[in-house]
């Protein structure tokens, strides 16, 4: 999918290529932005505007509780002002991290595990020696469907400290009862905890690398054996620059979603931030700040600095696939 | 070239050690499920018993001049009059004691009374298999679950139509019209996937509040109606995959263009048509954002993933109801997954490999 933006930004449309196009080609230009407009309407309203909304929102202090009566004034940068020193976002040191941190943090933490896990499982249904592959490889994928909520409850009562079965497993493997985790509660093992939460959606990324692996050329791995090749060899000459933009799709995906984070913590912790203020990732900071407490301007000062600091994220990484993304039969130029 | 194929004991031992390493991963990876049925069927007094089983199991008891005794394991050999055995019974405990106890036995009732030489602390019990099923009642009558299931269903159709339609069109135009701009136009729609999504909710929620439609479904609803990147970008590349040629004859011979759409490629794209509806009727069944933000205030119109959220503050105390009602929400996409694995991994594989 990502393809398409690889190649680099197509040419702008000028007027002169509008001037010369026959009538023919004008009455298929306008079908053709008659059956997309849905979509260029959609844009438009759903996300243009808004995006423009919330950057003028961020030079205001509009909050829905008073915004009703009064009018929301222009502040200029003050939310900006604010934001740049917000412990809430920054703080480093101290008791509690500042939710930028929790959010870099934990998402370190999560996006091998979102990487190799996948990787790992789909390598393992790719193999010859493996029976009932499409078995497998449903009964792997099925968990991704299943509505996020319930996940959520299954794994927490999975993870209960007294009645769920990891502890339970622990202690008849002879883990000391007291030294077993406290999973969601106890500061050092929540993410832990987030990260045990999130291996059934590795789905997705699973299939995706599965297909990637599932194309490449087997003669590509009997040449390499012809050339004495083994098998970490051929893993890294042969499967990884082949199934490169199926990684590359993961990761990026993998980070956007990481960035956003907030969603286990807002079911789990209740959005309390518990243990200790641990869980209160970025977007849940966010999000508390324009639901909870209808702050408008500084929650879209916020979601600012959030896109800001993805495009900067995904932009490099588009720069850095030219170094390792092979795109099989598209000439680099 | 055929040849006979042998059995070589090599590579069927290295499949077998393969294949059930595998086989364990899954059960341990879908052990939650177990977990999940095994705990909505048990009773709160099962689950308060200490060092009960995983599965929903009772205490055996036995009845005995008119009081119901419980049940332990003891090793005969610590009883009177058979010091010899070597088996251990399930006997009935009559009277407790730190040191010996007194028990019957259910199989010998003619042997009366007798002391055993052991702490009745210390002994196993025996269980029996004893689900119950009132956790799925209770569940359905106590949030009114038909009600839920009624607003999830309206939801997801809805947005299904939804998405169907506008995708459909706009794929269409994306893939079977050249004109400047088009490609840059693709771009920018599939660069929307990069957008955090709180940039856009933030105006848009302001907005429906203003126009009150907070606490209705129409924030929810309307906007599905004005095509998604994943779906546009998955119908496209199958709308590609169908030779123009076939477009061309039947413009030749007078269909118009959205003639072309209805009767050439709508009929060939029937799987990846049918891949957007399973994957979007999962999406709104599991969506929990946005009917969070947008119907919060109006409990009449939850979905169940709201109300199943709600669970873990008013049942923190009961796990077999929060399973239960885990259980009765994941069932639906569940037997859809199940039956309809097929597009699901069509559509997936298309957006993920494709260029």
């Amino acid at each position: 999918m990502f393809q398409e933006l690889n190649r680099g930004l197509p040419k702008l449309p000028t007027i002169r290529a509008y001037r010369e196009m026959t009538p023919l080609k004008r009455r298929e230009m306008r079908e053709g932005l008659l059956y997309i407009s849905p979509w260029l309407i959609g844009f438009f309203v759903f996300t243009f505007l808004p995006i423009l909304a919330s950057l003028i929102f961020s030079f205001m202090n509009l909050r829905i509780t008073d915004g009703i009566t009064s009018t929301p004034k222009f502040v200029g940068l003050d939310n900006y002002a604010q934001m740049v020193k917000d412990p809430q976002i920054w703080s480093i040191s101290g008791g509690t991290r500042g939710s930028l941190w929790i959010t870099l943090f934990f998402g370190a933490i999560s996006l091998p595990v979102g990487i190799l896990l996948p990787l790992g499982i789909a390598l393992l249904m790719n193999a010859r020696s493996l029976k009932g592959q499409m078995v497998f490889r449903s009964a792997f994928y099925m968990p991704y469907i299943i509505p996020f909520v319930a996940a959520v409850f299954l794994w927490g009562g999975m993870l209960n400290p007294e009645s769920g079965w990891i502890n339970r497993a622990l202690i008849s493997l002879g883990v000391p009862k007291e030294s077993t985790p406290n999973w969601a509660n106890d500061v050092n093992w929540v993410y832990p905890t987030y990260v045990i939460m999130g291996i059934w959606g590795i789905g997705n990324a699973m299939l995706i690398f599965l297909a990637g692996l599932q194309g490449v050329p087997t003669d590509l791995y009997d040449a390499a054996k012809v050339d004495g090749a083994n098998g970490w060899q051929s893993f890294w000459k042969v499967t990884f620059p082949m199934i490169s933009p199926v990684i590359f799709y993961n990761l990026v995906l993998g980070v956007v979603f990481l960035f956003q984070y907030f969603l286990v913590p807002l079911v789990v912790n209740q959005g309390t931030g518990r243990p200790g203020g641990a869980t209160m990732f970025f977007n849940l900071y966010l999000y508390k700040t324009f639901f909870t407490f209808q702050n408008m301007s500084y929650g879209a000062t916020m979601a600012w600095l959030l896109f800001f600091l993805i495009l900067i994220v995904t932009v490099f990484l588009f720069w850095s696939a030219k170094y390792w993304v092979y795109y099989a039969g598209d000439k680099r130029s | 070239m055929a040849t006979a194929s042998t059995f070589k004991p090599r590579r069927a031992a290295k499949s077998l050690v393969v294949t059930s390493l595998t086989l364990v991963l899954l059960l341990l990876f879908l052990s939650p499920f177990a977990f999940m049925v095994f705990t909505s069927l048990k009773t709160p007094e099962q689950i308060g018993v200490i060092g009960s089983p995983i599965w929903p199991a009772a205490v055996a008891t036995f009845e005995y001049n008119g009081k119901n005794l419980d049940m332990f394991n003891v090793p005969m050999n610590k009883c009177e009059g058979s010091e010899e055995s070597s088996a251990t019974n399930g006997l009935a405990l009559v009277k407790k004691g730190t040191r010996a106890s007194t028990f019957v036995d259910p199989d010998d009732l003619e042997r009366g009374e007798f002391i055993c030489q052991v702490s009745w602390r210390a002994l196993d019990r025996p269980w029996t298999f004893a689900p119950t099923f009132s956790n799925y009642t209770e569940v359905w009558s106590s949030i009114n679950f038909p009600r839920l299931l009624s607003n999830t269903l309206f939801y997801a159709v809805a947005t299904t139509v939804g998405v169907l339609i506008s995708c459909t069109l706009v794929a269409y135009g994306f893939s079977r019209f050249d004109f400047p701009g088009r490609d840059l136009l693709f771009v920018v729609l599939i660069a929307t996937i990069f957008l955090p999504g709180f940039v856009t909710v933030i105006p848009t929620y302001t907005f429906f509040q203003r126009i009150g439609w907070v606490g209705t479904w129409l924030p929810l609803i309307v906007p599905s109606f004005f095509a998604n990147a994943f779906d546009v970008f998955l119908l496209r590349q199958y709308f590609m995959t169908i030779p123009r040629e076939m477009d061309e004859a039947a413009m030749i011979d007078g269909a118009s263009r959205f003639r072309v759409l209805t009767s050439i490629l709508v009929p060939q794209a029937y799987p990846v048509l049918l891949a957007v509806i399973v994957f979007h009727i999962v999406f709104a069944w599991n969506d929990y954002f946005g009917p969070l933000i947008y119907l919060s205030t109006n409990r009449a119109a939850w979905p169940v993933s709201v109300a199943l959220s709600t669970f873990n503050g008013i049942y923190g105390q009961k796990p077999q109801l929060i399973q239960a009602g885990a259980l009765m929400t994941l069932i639906i996409p569940l037997l859809l997954f199940i039956f309809a694995q097929r597009f699901f991994v069509q559509g997936i594989v298309i957006t993920g490999v494709d260029k």
